[in-house]
């Protein structure tokens, strides 16, 4: 029998979709401060610099990534805050 | 019918406009048909770039300071006072000594404010040049360093005059090798995103100065906390900065009743305008410009300066019943701003919303070129003059 990770649910989302860099990364770290260890946040932003940045950010702040998906127009990268 | 143009903010954007607008609606104004009113908390007109000046070149505050009253034409009224809350359903101002001014339409150029105590430990271990005040402290804790290290950095952002804290850093290097100090000094810059600015281009062009100079650079480093007993101040990245000097720029925001009259939302209180008319959220008679927009500029006198014709063409069009025409019928994102590199070199910031700035290389000239700036910006960009 093999276990499949269940895709973590989404507790907050960020819509920094209009917003230019660094704007969603800076409203990600908000939501991060305000949240509490466990959130997995999800931002989406239509800045094209999000996609790099924001999961370089997670990286160095040592929270996890859990995905980024192109949708509809815009990226969505969620992450889940782990300290 | 009279139209009552409201202006609150006695700054840059809120003076110029005023003074456009009372020279292109000369006519009705003598005739009654329009009335110009400025509102500002003080009455007086700080030239805010100066500031930094008092820390790094020997300015005093006094010579950044005239009374707005001064400095506005004779059409436009100056009401002194402080702004409570706009009443859109009555098309209102109303302040907080009870007096109530009507508008037809109402340009927002409120600025940005500083929130030092919005950190702990910020006001007793930290230092800023963004008042008069707080520059002659950092002056006088420079004039008392004798070597250590020096954290320079941003406490969130948007912030005004983006390039500042990269220029005191450039300018404190340069001091302190004049002073023989240099060798005995770590200078560190903190950068909260990924690069040393947020424009990619001038990033290029001063991560290689940081280098060359011996600034350290740190990106993602968003500061948490300061540790005063310790001398530390700790990033939310889990980075920690040993600190004998601490500069940071303090935490901003657009005016508090902006979000208290649901103009703007909590909690930054920045005005949702739109990038082109900067008319605020979609209303045909509401404008803003300078700091107070969210618009993805810089906080900046000059981004103000270029917006105002803009605002001012777009008002006098709807007193005459046309559309906006002409070169200023929308804002295509003009910004230009002189950049201090040190060692009397400086160079020059210029873009729009569709061309990033291509930064000259750093020479005399750009650095002089600011230097009269500042000394000529009120008998100039005010008056509308440049």
């Amino acid at each position: 029998m093999t276990e499949v990770a269940a895709a973590p649910t989404i507790t907050r989302t960020i819509d920094a979709r209009g917003s230019y860099c660094p704007g969603p990364l800076m409203e990600l770290i908000r939501a991060i401060r305000e949240g509490q260890v466990g959130d997995v946040l999800a931002v989406r932003s239509t800045d094209s610099g999000s996609r790099v940045d924001i999961p370089k950010w997670i990286e160095k702040a040592g929270h996890r990534l859990v995905g980024v998906e192109t949708r509809d127009g815009f990226d969505e990268i969620v992450v889940e805050k782990v300290r | 019918m009279v139209d009552r143009i409201l202006i609150l903010g006695g700054g840059v954007g809120g003076t110029l406009t005023a003074n456009l607008l009372a020279k292109q609606l000369k006519r009705r104004i003598d005739a009654g048909q329009a009335t110009v009113t400025v509102v500002d908390a003080t009455g007086a007109h700080v030239y805010q770039p100066g500031f930094m000046y008092i820390a790094m070149g020997g300015e005093k505050a006094e010579n950044l300071q005239k009374r707005e009253r001064a400095l506005l034409d004779k059409r436009v009224s100056l009401v002194t006072g402080v702004v409570d809350r706009v009443n859109e359903t009555a098309r209102t101002v109303g302040l907080t000594d009870g007096t109530v001014l009507p508008y037809d339409h109402l340009v927002l150029a409120t600025g940005s404010r500083i929130l030092p105590e919005a950190i702990e430990h910020f006001e007793t271990e930290a230092h800023h040049f963004y008042s008069a005040e707080g520059a002659a402290r950092l002056r006088t804790a420079l004039d008392a360093f004798q070597g250590g290290t020096i954290v320079v950095g941003i406490a969130s952002m948007p912030y005004k005059c983006p390039p500042a804290p990269l220029e005191v850093s450039f300018l404190i290097e340069s001091e302190l090798r004049e002073r023989g100090l240099r060798a005995k000094t770590e200078l560190h810059y903190c950068s909260p995103i990924g690069r040393a600015f947020t424009i990619e281009s001038v990033s290029e062009m001063a991560t290689p100065i940081l280098e060359e100079k011996g600034i350290e650079l740190h990106t993602f480093f968003n500061v948490e906390t300061i540790d005063p007993e310790r001398k530390v101040v700790e990033s939310l990245e889990g980075e920690e900065l040993p600190y004998d000097l601490l500069i940071l720029v303090p935490p901003h925001k657009g005016a508090q009743f902006l979000i208290d009259s649901g103009l703007a939302p909590a909690p930054g209180g920045w005005l949702p305008t739109d990038r082109h008319t900067l008319k605020v959220g979609g209303r045909p008679n509401v404008y803003a410009l300078g700091d107070a927009t969210d618009l993805p500029l810089s906080k900046a006198g000059s981004t103000a300066h270029f917006e105002a014709p803009v605002v001012v063409e777009g008002i006098v069009a709807a007193v005459e019943g046309r559309a906006p025409a002409g070169k200023h019928a929308e804002y295509e994102g003009k910004v230009m701003c002189f950049f201090e590199i040190g060692d009397n070199k400086g160079t020059l910031l210029q873009f729009d919303y569709d061309h990033p700035p291509e930064p000259p290389k750093p020479n005399q000239l750009w650095h002089l070129g600011k230097l009269v700036f500042n000394k000529t910006y009120f008998h100039t960009v005010p008056k509308g003059r440049v």
